[in-house]
């Protein structure tokens, strides 16, 4: 099911303390993380986000610490996906293990801009920018993030491997 | 096949046969660390999986590093979560207080990690294992769970590029210096998920503390691990580190690597890297007039005892520039009292060090060395992302322990041969 959202576009090499500084990290609730989203890029990001609206970076986003925070603060910020020119390995991993979407697109993400409008459709793995009609192809899943994502996750995919061990 | 170290350790894990960078194993590890921040989240997602022992209780690591002593209500009560956690399971290595110290200089120093090793931590720093040829890697907590109840976990065969140190090393020149150099020629996603590979005539100049110190920061060109083979200097390191009998590993000839990089080591002067990225770096003699604030030499990067000792070397009968605090903090218990055994807490307290116990600390702008607005620092861990030890509006260095000392001394960012 395609779903659509507003673009808020950040930079390359967005570290994991600029998405939540260590200040932050001694909670584990969603919600509070989410509330200092982006705190270290600028203080208030937060602000201008709206629940179901997209993250749209340059090169190697999430780098730097393996904090699942990251990905649990932009989750409680609203965001319901990141598109991004590359993404770190650690937080690309996390973001599949918390739900979050991570769309990879290489250079495509330069035809996309702050504030647009972008209509995803993960099935259909196409990208719409209703604002300027570009039109992105999402490139297709390691079978392993597949399976994870068929599995409901990678808590799901462990508590069934858990049964099949018998130690359920 | 010839394989690449990478491929060697993955392959000892497996009953799949590896081949080509890209594909999908499931293998079984050795040892899953986390720590006061990552614990709990993991500890969260253990439960919630429906399990309800770990695999292994020897081979569960817990080490509360970050904040410890606890700095605060909310980070002692996350204390208490994995404390809690641990008795439950009946988990071995559970440190904390006295007994804690920076876990990725604790573990080998333990004897916890060998040669040939697969290990996962919820700690991107994790990838330091490497520099005693164990293949570690940096995870988010939920795989930190997987790991903790299955002992198994997917990993993607990792494309490899090598690195070989070439030439005479310097005075002055350790690890540091060249994982810098190296991260400023390949970038901060230079390496992005694939492994480094170190070789050349000069690694035997590189000692194991110096090649942990590099492995640490393979991450910070976006890289899976950073592998170093094993070899005598290993196996001395080992054997004094409680594993009698370590693995000798090195890749095979012939291996195949996506790029060769080679780093002439002579005539290299020291390197810094200047904010907000590790890839920005320059030799020391061309920062002119870069004044400090503070000066942090400690971490798990440069926490160990020749870093304790390249700084205090340094700071000999000198003393530390009025305005400036330069805090040394010792990275494990065992490194804080072979310091103090060698009398070099006289030579900082003399400078006018502030000497703390093992902590992570100021390194992630936690506490114990926290910058201002408008404050500028030079430090010995690893990562200077903007605001990273602190304001936005602060500005953080890195380099080795002997230009952060030398630094200390003249209140700006110096080179030790420049005193």
């Amino acid at each position: 099911m395609s779903f659509t959202g507003k673009v808020h576009k950040v930079g390359a090499h967005i570290d994991t303390d600029a998405i939540i500084p260590a200040r932050f990290l001694v909670t584990t609730d969603v919600k509070k993380l989410g509330e200092a989203c982006m705190e270290g890029l600028e203080p208030g990001w937060v602000r201008r986000v709206a629940p179901g609206d997209i993250i749209v970076a340059e090169r190697n986003f999430g780098c730097g610490s393996s904090r699942e925070h990251a990905p649990f603060a932009i989750l409680g910020a609203g965001i319901r996906a990141v598109v991004a020119h590359s993404f770190a390995r650690i937080f690309y991993r996390n973001a599949f293990n918390m739900g979050l979407m991570l769309l990879e697109v290489g250079d495509e993400v330069s035809r996309i801009h702050d504030g647009d409008t972008l209509e995803i459709d993960p099935e259909a793995g196409m990208i719409h920018d209703r604002t300027n009609g570009a039109e992105i192809r999402i490139p297709a899943l390691s079978p392993m993030m597949q399976t994870l994502i068929d599995k409901g996750g990678m808590v799901n995919y462990v508590r069934e491997k858990l049964k099949e061990r018998g130690e359920d | 096949m010839a394989m690449t170290l990478a491929q060697k350790i993955l392959q000892m894990h497996t009953d799949e046969e590896v081949r080509e960078p890209g594909q999908i194993v499931e293998c079984t590890l050795s040892g899953v660390l986390a720590n006061d921040i990552t614990g709990p989240l993991a500890i969260k997602s253990f439960r919630a999986m429906g399990a309800r022992k770990v695999f292994d209780r020897d081979r569960v690591f817990l080490v509360m590093d970050h904040y410890t002593p606890q700095k605060d209500i909310a980070s002692a009560n996350q204390v208490i979560v994995s404390r809690t956690f641990a008795r439950e399971m009946g988990i071995t290595h559970y440190y904390e207080g006295g007994y804690a110290g920076v876990e990725h200089a604790l573990l080998p120093e333990q004897g916890l990690v060998r040669p040939g090793d697969l290990v996962i931590g919820a700690d991107s720093h994790t990838c330091t294992y490497g520099g005693i040829g164990a293949f570690s890697t940096g995870l988010g907590s939920t795989d930190i769970a997987c790991g903790m109840a299955l002992g198994t976990l997917w990993f993607k065969v990792p494309a490899t590029i090598r690195v070989n140190i070439e030439g005479v090393m310097p005075r002055w020149i350790g690890g540091k210096d060249l994982i810098l150099r190296l991260i400023g020629e390949i970038g901060v996603d230079g390496a992005l998920y694939r492994a480094l590979e170190f070789g050349g005539a000069a690694l035997k100049d590189v000692d194991i503390e110096g090649r942990l110190c590099m492995a640490n920061m393979a991450i910070e060109a976006g890289g899976k691990c950073g592998l170093f083979p094993s070899d005598e200097l290993t196996a001395a390191y080992c054997k004094a580190h409680g594993t009698p009998d370590p693995l000798a590993l090195s890749a095979d000839p012939g291996a195949e690597y996506e790029r060769v990089v080679t780093l002439d080591v002579t005539d290299m002067e020291p390197v810094v890297a200047c904010p907000h990225l590790p890839e920005n770096t320059r030799p020391v003699s061309e920062l002119k007039s870069v004044a400090v604030d503070q000066v942090v030499i400690g971490s798990c990067t440069n926490g160990r005892i020749s870093d304790m000792r390249a700084a205090a070397a340094v700071l000999r009968g000198r003393k530390v520039a009025k305005g400036v605090r330069c805090i040394v903090i010792p990275a494990t218990p065992a490194v804080w009292r072979q310091a103090m055994d060698e009398g070099l807490f006289a030579i900082f307290s003399d400078a006018g060090c502030v000497v703390s116990t093992p902590t992570c600390g100021p390194c992630l702008g936690g506490y114990m060395g926290v910058l201002g607005d408008g404050e500028r620092c030079i430090s010995t861990s690893n990562r200077n992302f903007r605001g990273r030890m602190g304001s936005l509006a602060s500005e953080l260095y890195l380099s080795g322990p002997a230009v952060a000392a030398a630094s200390a001394v003249t209140g700006c960012i110096t080179g030790p041969d420049a005193l």
